[in-house]
């Protein structure tokens, strides 16, 4: 055997376990144990992680989005397999030491991620069409990542509103 | 955590699996000989994405079978240094804490790398974070089996594993499966230790690392919430001023 190139791409998580998806729909042979086990055990891994809820198009928008922050590849690679959910998270995976990242721009992102992956956060098309106003007193709280779901659920109509215009 | 390898290899078709599509037949021969098992310098190869060329296919004299010469991707787990992975804990050991990925099983975060100060307690076979409060007072932070756990991957090693001996057991190939216990069982037998071919050495020393719940600021109840703030105000130590408000 022979290597020809051992990174030839990376890959999403989303993109593996569509593909193990489809080997465990159609294999069934003898002699295949290895395949089947690994198979498994990697479709286990990947359904506990966000990548379950992601979509090629919610990818797609969500790095369309991301792209005004500049970040290198492998940030990027790793938020989708992994997107922030809190100020600490996306400082894990940003390195920015150079330029470090203000709060706005940090909850900015958490918002994406909220958009495109509304990772735990059921009530976001609810509230689309009412609390608009309200909404605007509740932002400078929300910058704060102590409580999560309560500031962010009224302030993604504004993004989304002010994404539309 | 993964990446696409590509890789070259020469398949050979018994003349039983002639009533295949040449196509299909390669593929599962592909798949019979990589997955689950650890390439040297490429990683854990977990299942074929796609066939990139096949050259013609030969019939060597002496053999039935066809030989065909494919250019292929495999999907290989291999994180990059650096990356920050979620795991569970497998076990508590001096060295340190053994992470398991569920498919992948060699993952070491030693005691150097857990979060500054850690000891390990014997009777519990647990490390234990001392957080340490603006009291004085110290709050243990255990790191129990089965808790999720989010780490950085700060090295992999991949090491050479020569063939296990005559076969008492099965014949193995010359790389060791990531995860099975068939290669544990094989080498009880011939009472070596099993030299996991490809490691992960994982570390949590910075904020936001470690077990989930550490850092969990919806507060399910008093105790998260209250480990949610302090570790917070941790943070501001670290100079990661901008998580707190």
């Amino acid at each position: 055997m022979e290597t020809v190139n051992e990174t030839y791409s990376y890959i999403t998580n989303m993109e593996v376990m569509q593909i193990l998806l489809k080997i465990k729909s159609t294999k069934k042979k003898f002699g295949m144990r290895n395949l089947a086990t690994v198979t498994y055990e990697a479709l286990q891994y990947l359904e506990e992680s966000p990548c379950k809820t992601q979509t090629r198009e919610s990818i797609t928008n969500y790095l369309r989005d991301l792209a005004t922050y500049k970040l290198k590849p492998h940030e990027v690679l790793q938020m989708v397999n992994d997107p922030p959910t809190s100020a600490l998270h996306t400082q894990l995976l940003i390195d920015d030491n150079k330029e470090p990242l203000t709060d706005e721009q940090n909850e900015a992102i958490i918002q994406l991620t909220h958009k495109h992956f509304q990772a735990g956060n059921t009530e976001q098309t609810a509230t689309t069409t009412t609390a608009a106003p309200t909404s605007t007193t509740t932002q400078p709280a929300a910058v704060t990542t102590t409580d999560e779901t309560a500031e962010t659920v009224e302030t993604t109509p504004v993004d989304e509103a002010a994404a539309t215009q | 955590m993964f990446v696409l390898a590509e890789l070259k290899d020469n398949v050979r078709i018994g003349p039983d699996q002639f009533n295949l599509k040449l196509v299909d037949a390669v593929r599962d021969e592909i798949d019979r000989k990589l997955a689950n098992k650890v390439l040297l310098n490429v990683g854990l190869c977990i299942a074929l994405k796609e066939i990139v060329s096949l050259k013609d296919s030969i019939i060597l004299p002496g053999d039935g079978a066809s030989h065909t010469e494919v250019l292929f991707r495999y999907v290989v787990f291999r994180p990059m240094v650096g990356t920050v992975i979620t795991g569970k804990i497998r076990n508590c050991s001096r060295e340190g804490v053994h992470v398991t990925l569920g498919f992948f099983d060699d993952i070491l975060i030693p005691h150097a790398a857990l979060q500054h100060p850690s000891r390990f307690d014997e009777a519990e076979q647990a490390w234990v974070w001392e957080y340490p409060l603006e009291d004085g007072a110290k709050h243990d932070l255990f790191m129990d089996v089965g808790e999720p756990i989010k780490f950085r991957v700060s090295r992999e090693i991949f090491e050479e594993t020569s063939p296990i001996g005559p076969p008492k057991t099965e014949g193995q190939s010359s790389q060791g499966a990531g995860t099975s216990a068939a290669a544990a069982a094989a080498a009880s037998a011939a009472s070596q230790e099993v030299k996991a071919p490809y490691k992960i050495i994982g570390a949590i020393n910075e904020s936001g690392l470690g077990v989930l719940s550490w850092w969990d600021q919806q507060g399910k109840d008093d105790e998260d919430e209250e480990d949610g703030e302090d570790n917070a105000e941790y943070d501001d130590e670290d100079g990661e001023g901008a998580c707190e408000e």
